[in-house]
C-alpha cells in the first residue's frame, strides 16, 4: 500500500524488540512489520525466528498460514471484495467476475502499473448492505459496477 | 446544548456517514448553532443507516437513510427540534422494528457514546460487577449458570459450566480469552457491540476474571474490523482512566486488564483451540480435544473462552440476576438472542427477540422479504457451515434443538435470504471451496475432504454420473460430518447435504437441459 517503507533490517530489528515483551509476541510483531514494508519480506523471517527462539521452518510456518500476511509488495491501493455467502445473495460473484476479467486479473493480483491490488475476502461484517468492500481503509456498503470502475479509475490516478 | 448522534459503526461508515458527518459539521459552522455531536454505535436499524438522531424533550428523533446532500434540508426543516422531514421515522425507539424487540445484550448499543465511561455507568453500566464483588465469586458463577445463557459463538456449550470449570481448577494464572473473530457470511453483532458497547464486553471480561481468578485478558479479533479495534482500544484506555481495569479495580483486590490482538485473515482462528494457537504466536491449527482449553488454554492454563456476545451478556445477567435472564427464551434455549438479518432482504439488521421465533415471522415480518422483491428461495441459518432452509421448513422455532432436529444449526444467529435466482448447486460447491481456502490441514478429512467436494460438485454440475456422484458426495459429507477434528469440517457438509436435500432440481441441470434440447 502507499507509504510503505523501503525494507531496513535495522528498523525491523527495532520493530521486533519492542514487542519482546508480550505474550505470544509473533502476531503483533507481524502485524507491525507489515504495517511499516507494505509486506512481510523474507528477509524478515531468520530475523523473527532468532529473536522468538523458533526455527525458520516454524516461523516460515507461521507467515504463510494467515491470508493477511503478505509475501510481496501490493499495489499502491489495496481493493478487498466480499465472495461470502451474503454478498453472493446479492450478485457479487457475477460483479466481481467480470470486474477481474475487465481488468485482466485473477483474485490476489496487481494491475501492470502497480496501482491497485484486487483481494478476495470472506466477510467484512457488512452483510446488510452487501455486496461489500474495501478500498485500503474505507468500508464500502451496496457496491457496484460503476462503483469498482471508479475506484480502478481512482487507483491510478494517486 | 443539542445533542446530533452520527454512528460510527462500519455499516454507517459504509453508507457514507463520514460524509454526512461534515455536512453536518459544515451546516453547524455556517448557521453558527451550538450544537454536540456524539458518535454513536449502531441501533440495529441498517438499512436506514446512516441514521441521523436528534434529541429532543420528547425522546430522539430519527433521520434516515441520510445523503450528505440531504443534510442542508435537514437543518431547515427544524430537525433540531425534531421537526418534520420526508427522512424522519419518528421517535426511534417507537419505531416498530424497535418495538417487537428485547434488547438486553444490546441495551446500550446506539444509544450512548461507546468510549464515555460516564454515559456507560449513567446506563446501567458495572452495577453487575459490583453485584459480584458483592456476591463472591461462586456466587457469580452460579447466577451465570442460573440464567441458562449458552455460548453464542454457536457452539451453544451452558457458560456456566465452562466458568465453574476454570473456576474449580486449582489458583494460579488463568486466562479470560474473547473469540471476537466473527468470519460467518451474515454475522455482525460482535462488531456491532464492540463499536456501539464496547464497555459491556470489558466489565463482562471483567466479571469473569473475578469468578474464575484470572488476572489477564485477551480479546482476539479479526483483521477485517479494523474500525470495531479503533473504538475498542478507546474503550480500554476510558476504562483504565476510570479504575475499572488494573490493579484495584473500583476500589476492591481485583486486578486485571485486557489486551485486544489483531487476527490475520485465518477464518479457522474462529475455531476456540485455533484461536489459541494463534494468541500464542502460532499457526491457527486446530487442537485435539481433551484436553479442553478449561483445563488447558493459553498458554497451557486454565482458560475460558467465550463470544462477545456470551461475555457481553454477563454483566446484565449479574445486574438483574440469572432468573430475569432465564425467565426469557424457550425449552433449553433461554434469554435473548440478537439475530442478525442480512443478504437479499429488504429491512436487514439487528433484532434481539427471546428466543423462539419461527423462521417466516424473522425473514417475513421483521426482514420485510427479499429486497428484490423476488420470492424467497432459502435461507441459510448459522454462517457459512450453517443449513440452506427452504421456505417449507419457515415454521422453525428459533431454538438450538428445534435447528438441530432439522438438521440446522443457529449459529452466531446469522441469517442470509437468497431469492429464487440462486443457483444451490453453486452455493454448495462454494461451501465446499470455502472449506477448502480455510481448513487449517490438521485433519484429512478436512483438508482433502473440501477439496473432493469442490471436485465431485463440479462434475455434477457438468452432469457427469449425476447419480453416482451424488452417491459419492452424500458420502464424502457424512466422512468429513464424523471425522473432522472441528466444526470447520464437520459443519461444512450442513450446507452442501441442505443443498442436495431441499434443492435436488438444482443438482439435475444439465441433464435437463439436455432433454430439453
Amino acid at each position: 500500500m502507499s507509504g510503505a517503507a523501503p525494507w531496513d533490517a535495522e528498523r525491523a530489528r527495532e520493530i521486533i524488540a519492542a514487542h519482546l515483551g508480550l505474550e505470544g509476541p509473533a502476531l503483533p510483531i507481524l502485524h507491525a512489520l507489515q504495517h511499516e514494508f507494505g509486506h512481510v519480506p523474507e528477509a524478515a523471517v531468520p530475523q523473527l525466528a532468532e529473536a522468538l527462539n523458533i526455527s525458520r521452518a516454524e516461523m516460515h510456518g507461521v507467515v504463510t498460514f494467515y491470508h493477511d500476511f503478505k509475501r510481496e509488495p501490493q499495489g499502491r491501493h489495496v481493493l478487498k471484495i466480499c465472495r461470502a455467502e451474503s454478498c453472493q445473495s446479492m450478485g457479487a460473484e457475477k460483479m466481481a467476475r467480470d470486474f477481474l476479467a475487465c481488468l485482466k486479473l485473477d483474485w490476489g493480483q496487481t494491475t501492470p502499473d502497480g496501482a491497485l491490488t484486487v483481494e478476495a475476502i470472506y466477510c467484512l461484517g457488512l452483510c446488510s448492505h452487501s455486496p461489500s468492500a474495501m478500498y485500503d481503509e474505507e468500508p464500502i456498503g451496496r457496491v457496484d459496477a460503476v462503483r469498482l470502475d471508479e475506484l480502478a479509475e481512482e487507483a491510478k490516478s494517486a | 446544548m443539542t445533542k446530533i448522534y452520527i454512528p460510527r459503526d462500519m455499516a454507517a461508515l459504509a453508507t457514507g456517514a463520514k460524509r454526512v458527518l461534515a455536512a453536518v459539521q459544515k451546516e453547524i459552522a455556517a448557521r453558527g448553532l451550538d450544537v454536540e455531536i456524539v458518535r454513536n454505535g449502531s441501533r440495529g436499524m441498517l438499512w436506514l443507516e446512516p441514521l441521523v438522531e436528534v434529541e429532543t424533550p420528547a425522546g430522539r428523533v430519527g433521520y434516515g437513510p441520510v445523503k450528505p446532500s440531504d443534510v442542508a434540508s435537514l437543518f431547515d426543516a427544524g430537525f433540531l427540534s425534531g421537526g418534520a422531514h420526508p427522512l424522519s421515522i419518528g421517535k426511534v425507539e417507537a419505531h416498530p422494528y424497535f418495538a417487537r424487540q428485547r434488547r438486553v445484550t444490546f441495551q446500550r448499543c446506539g444509544v450512548i457514546d461507546p468510549v464515555s465511561f460516564a454515559e456507560y455507568t449513567a446506563h446501567g453500566g458495572y452495577k453487575g460487577l459490583d453485584r459480584a464483588f458483592s456476591i463472591g465469586p461462586e456466587a457469580t458463577v452460579a447466577e451465570i449458570a442460573a440464567s441458562g445463557l449458552r455460548g453464542r459463538g454457536g457452539a451453544g456449550f451452558p457458560t456456566g459450566i465452562k466458568w465453574k470449570t476454570v473456576a474449580d481448577c486449582p489458583a494460579g494464572k488463568k486466562y479470560v480469552v474473547v473469540n471476537a473473530d466473527e468470519g460467518d457470511s451474515g454475522t455482525f453483532a460482535d462488531r456491532m457491540i464492540m463499536e456501539g458497547d464496547p464497555l459491556s464486553l470489558i466489565e463482562g471480561m471483567t466479571i469473569c476474571a473475578f469468578a474464575i481468578g484470572a488476572d489477564k485478558g485477551y480479546v482476539y479479533l479479526r483483521a477485517e474490523y479494523p474500525i470495531a479495534a479503533e473504538i475498542f482500544d478507546e474503550a480500554l484506555i476510558a476504562a483504565r482512566a476510570a479504575g475499572a481495569l488494573g490493579k484495584n479495580i473500583r476500589g476492591s483486590n481485583l486486578s486485571f486488564d485486557i489486551e485486544l490482538r489483531m487476527g490475520a485473515g485465518a477464518y479457522v482462528c474462529g475455531e476456540e483451540t485455533s484461536l489459541l494457537e494463534s494468541l500464542e504466536g502460532k499457526r491457527g491449527i486446530v487442537r485435539a480435544k481433551p484436553p479442553l482449553p478449561a483445563h488447558v488454554g493459553l498458554f497451557g492454563k486454565p482458560t475460558v473462552v467465550n463470544n462477545v456476545l456470551s461475555m457481553a451478556t454477563a454483566p446484565m445477567i449479574l445486574a438483574d440476576g440469572g432468573a430475569a435472564y432465564h425467565a426469557l427464551g424457550m425449552d433449553r434455549s433461554r434469554g435473548t438472542i440478537p439475530l442478525q438479518i442480512a443478504g437479499n432482504v429488504k429491512y436487514a439488521g439487528l433484532c434481539e427477540v427471546p428466543f423462539g421465533l419461527k423462521l417466516g415471522e424473522i425473514v417475513n415480518d421483521i426482514g420485510g422479504g427479499t429486497l428484490s422483491r423476488r420470492p424467497v428461495r432459502a435461507v441459510q441459518v448459522g454462517g457459512p457451515l450453517g443449513a440452506y432452509v427452504p421456505v417449507s421448513l419457515f415454521d422453525t422455532p428459533f431454538d438450538y434443538e428445534a435447528y438441530t432436529k432439522v438438521d440446522s444449526l443457529i449459529g452466531h444467529g446469522g441469517l442470509v435470504v437468497f431469492d429464487d435466482t440462486v443457483d444451490m448447486s453453486w452455493m454448495a460447491r462454494f461451501g465446499m471451496e470455502f472449506c477448502a481456502i480455510e481448513s487449517c490441514g490438521k485433519c484429512t478429512p478436512c483438508r482433502i475432504g473440501s477439496t473432493r467436494g469442490v471436485e465431485t460438485i463440479d462434475k455434477i454440475r457438468a452432469g457427469e454420473n449425476v447419480a453416482a456422484n451424488i452417491e459419492l458426495l452424500k458420502d464424502l459429507c457424512q466422512t468429513m460430518k464424523l471425522g473432522s477434528l472441528c466444526a470447520l469440517g464437520g459443519f461444512a457438509p450442513y450446507p452442501v447435504e441442505s443443498a442436495l436435500r431441499h434443492f435436488p432440481e438444482d443438482f439435475h441441470k444439465p441433464a435437463l437441459e439436455a432433454a430439453a434440447e
